[in-house]
């Protein structure tokens, strides 16, 4: 398809697939990406001036969650489509926790057709690896992938019976189908709510021990080994499970994981005198942990960066600790936040932008994340060090519960890109 | 009387108390004991004051001896019990904090089954709240009732080496007495199995045992905790006479401390499970009445202290 043709130029363009990190220009021609390189001539194109801002490809958020179908007034595909443009997030991958929960093919034909609808950021969905995510009966992998999911996953909950486990990932396998496990083993983690130790302690919260996320993930890699299926180990956020998938990787094992913001900006005195925004699953940790969930970004051993957007509306949070709903909104602030291991030296910009970019998309196994003529035209337009204030009421989300109403972050989303079209832009 | 300035709106906890803001309570409380012994206990310190004794978990003896302070200083008392069950997720928390908030009242006395509950209920009113208990977190006017009981005791509680026994992890009266014993220079160790202790519990200045014979040699003061009926049976140990075996606190165990050793417990108590009847019957060792009586006396002073300088422009003590 041709049409309109939009040149940026003068922009630093990166490339983290090629590995590309240089001034250049690039031409867009109706959805696609039609050429790019250090001076590219169309005349009768429209010019955007890029001059030192960074253009790459748009945001690939592997993990969100937007309640449609079932708690539209949390958030909606609409407004997280929103959310997601104002901070560069071009295809997003929603969990299949909402009411009813995506175990059947109609509600990811629905969750299809209300993103076309949208028209804002792609949005795929995963399936339910069991059905109504209870955990013991698959769903229709191979009809559920047939019709457009992405990976299958419990969602917020981990697949907790070994057996059961173990019947998803070898049929998964059948399929070439992902698994994304929520890794947490739940008899652990089922009477606490913040990660055991001296906080918990005097806040007299009940604690889970951080191990329960290794014990189950070593549960599980064991079986990825058995049955060779392809696995996804989401929001890892302690050195422990770190160093296991380090491990699984270096034998081989076709095992990847990602991290979200919260854990590497913030550990467990963020919930201070019983902050539930603070409240996560899983919680927060101690610093130390915090600090193996950088040093396995750097190293790369954790492959991507995902949002993990969990909106809930103020009756879910203005509530005791224990009764409080968990997760922090997302979209929003994942290019500041994971633009916070640049500025403070952890990683060059060019890996950053992979975790965001490359990476999740060859998970995912979309043809999105790469700056590559025949491409689809889905781009970032960012300024890596406008500094800014976090303001939570200006959230395009529904949903404002976010732990950094006034952090001081650097690095803004200036135009998003989808298909060619600008669906966000910021003056 | 010398003015002091208790720098505290509420009373949430023990935590950020200083040792001569539990020094003032004390004191005025050593006062209200007298009082409360003559014929005639009433003064009108809070004459015209409004009480709301709030309580979102049963509780017989706490609201009582909240309601016989409030009225022996002239405050009006009123009695609110929170279904249980419409409560259930606390959603309802602090819609009942504003309506509560909308009467006007002066004190309101709050418990709550979830810690931090009643910190998030005082950041919505504009009179002093007192956390009654708040889930495991804490139980301020217990600790200081305790620390009455001992004081008026031993002489001081400096010095003193105290043994908290049983369910710390789920206790908030074992997190408030830490607290207090602690800024007041008393030694504190925890004695429990392993299965009902928190996590880096030694950070909180204790020290830790998991036998009561060794843990309870030479101690001044032995403070027993309630074993909650649910936590009795398999799940945190594994039967009621096991645990009074090893942990319970009978006159064998009792010997292994100093010989004027005090025994307290916060009530209400399991004879047999974690206390021994004949243990807890003692008079010359069981301060268990003592600490009923002293409590009347602490929340006196504390309502007064929250109650009566308050002025008409809302809060006065920041």
């Amino acid at each position: 398809m041709s049409g309109r043709r939009q040149l940026y130029r003068g922009a630093r363009l990166i490339d983290p697939e090629s590995g590309l990190d240089a001034l250049g220009d690039l031409l867009v021609e109706g959805d696609r990406i039609a050429a790019l390189g250090p001076a590219v001539a169309a005349a009768d194109a429209e010019t955007i001036d890029c001059a030192g801002l960074v253009l790459c490809p748009g945001l690939v958020d592997m993990r969100v969650q937007l309640r449609e179908p079932g708690a539209e007034h949390i958030e909606s595909i609409e407004s997280g489509g929103q959310a997601a443009a104002a901070g560069g997030v071009t295809t997003m991958v929603a969990l299949p926790n909402t009411e009813p929960p995506v175990d059947d093919v109609a509600v990811v034909e629905f969750i299809a057709r209300r993103a076309r609808e949208a028209r804002l950021a792609k949005i795929h969905t995963y399936a339910a690896a069991t059905k109504g995510l209870a955990g013991r009966e698959l769903t229709e992998i191979g009809l559920l992938a047939a019709t457009g999911a992405l990976g299958f996953t419990d969602g917020v909950k981990a697949v907790a019976d070994a057996l059961v486990m173990r019947r998803v990932l070898a049929y998964a396998r059948s399929f070439d189908q992902l698994f994304i496990q929520h890794p947490e083993e739940p008899s652990l983690a089922r009477a606490g709510e913040v990660t055991e130790g001296e906080i918990a302690t005097r806040l007299g919260l009940a604690g889970i021990t951080p191990l329960a996320e290794v014990i189950l993930l070593e549960r599980d890699l064991r079986l990825v080994e058995l049955t060779g299926a392809r696995y996804h180990a989401a929001h890892v956020s302690t050195g422990e499970a770190v160093a296991a998938i380090r491990r699984a990787k270096a034998r081989g094992l076709p095992v990847t994981c990602d991290t979200a913001p919260p854990y590497f900006v913030l550990n467990e005195t963020a919930i201070g005198d019983y902050r539930t925004f603070a409240k996560l699953s899983p919680p927060l940790r101690s610093e130390e942990d915090r600090q193996a969930v950088v040093a396995g970004l750097a190293d790369g051993t954790i492959d991507a960066i995902a949002s993990d957007h969990a909106p809930w509306d103020q009756d879910s949070k203005r509530l005791p600790f224990s009764s409080a709903s968990c997760g922090i909104v997302g979209l929003e602030t994942l290019l500041p936040l994971a633009l916070e291991l640049y500025h403070t030296g952890r990683m060059t910009l060019i890996e950053v932008l992979r975790r965001m970019t490359a990476a999740p998309a060859r998970i995912l196994r979309l043809g999105v994340g790469r700056l590559k003529p025949g491409r689809p035209a889905d781009l970032l337009l960012f300024d890596p060090d406008r500094p800014w204030r976090i303001e939570t009421d200006a959230f395009r989300s529904k949903s404002k519960n976010a732990p950094f109403d006034g952090r001081p972050v650097a690095g803004q989303a200036i135009r998003t890109v989808v298909d060619g079209r600008t669906v966000f832009e910021r003056r | 009387m010398r003015e002091y300035a208790f720098r505290h709106r509420h009373l949430l906890g023990i935590e950020g108390l200083t040792p001569d803001d539990v020094n003032h309570v004390l004191d005025l409380a050593d006062g209200y004991v007298e009082l409360s012994r003559q014929p005639e206990k009433k003064r009108a310190t809070l004459r015209g004051r409004t009480l709301i004794n709030c309580f979102f978990e049963n509780s017989t003896r706490t609201r009582t001896s909240f309601e016989v302070a409030g009225k022996r200083l002239g405050a009006d008392v009123i009695n609110m019990a929170v279904a249980v069950s419409s409560m259930k997720k606390g959603e309802t928390l602090i819609d009942t904090a504003m309506t509560l908030n909308a009467m006007r009242p002066d004190v309101l006395v709050v418990r709550h089954p979830e810690s931090g509950a009643v910190q998030l209920l005082s950041e919505k009113v504009d009179c002093a709240v007192i956390n009654a208990g708040d889930g495991s977190h804490e139980h301020p006017t217990q600790a200081l009732l305790d620390a009455l009981t001992i004081r008026r005791r031993k002489g001081r509680l400096g010095g003193l080496l105290v043994a908290i026994c049983g369910d710390i992890l789920h206790s908030r009266v074992a997190r408030s007495n830490i607290a207090l014993l602690t800024v007041m220079g008393a030694r504190v160790r925890v004695v429990a199995p392993r299965t009902l202790l928190p996590a880096a519990i030694e950070h909180l200045g204790v020290e830790v045992f998991h036998d009561m014979t060794e843990g309870l040699k030479d101690v001044d003061i032995i403070m027993m905790l309630r074993l909650q009926l649910e936590r009795m049976h398999g799940s945190f140990v594994p039967s009621t006479r096991e645990y009074f075996h090893f942990f319970g606190l009978d006159y064998a165990k009792l010997r292994l401390a100093k010989p004027d050793a005090l025994i307290m417990h916060p009530g209400p108590m399991n004879r047999g499970v974690e206390i021994g009847s004949e243990v807890a019957d003692d008079i010359d060792r069981s301060l268990i009445r003592h600490q009923v009586e002293m409590g009347v006396a602490v929340r006196m002073a504390c309502l007064e202290i929250l109650g009566r300088d308050r002025g008409d422009n809302g809060p006065a003590l920041a």
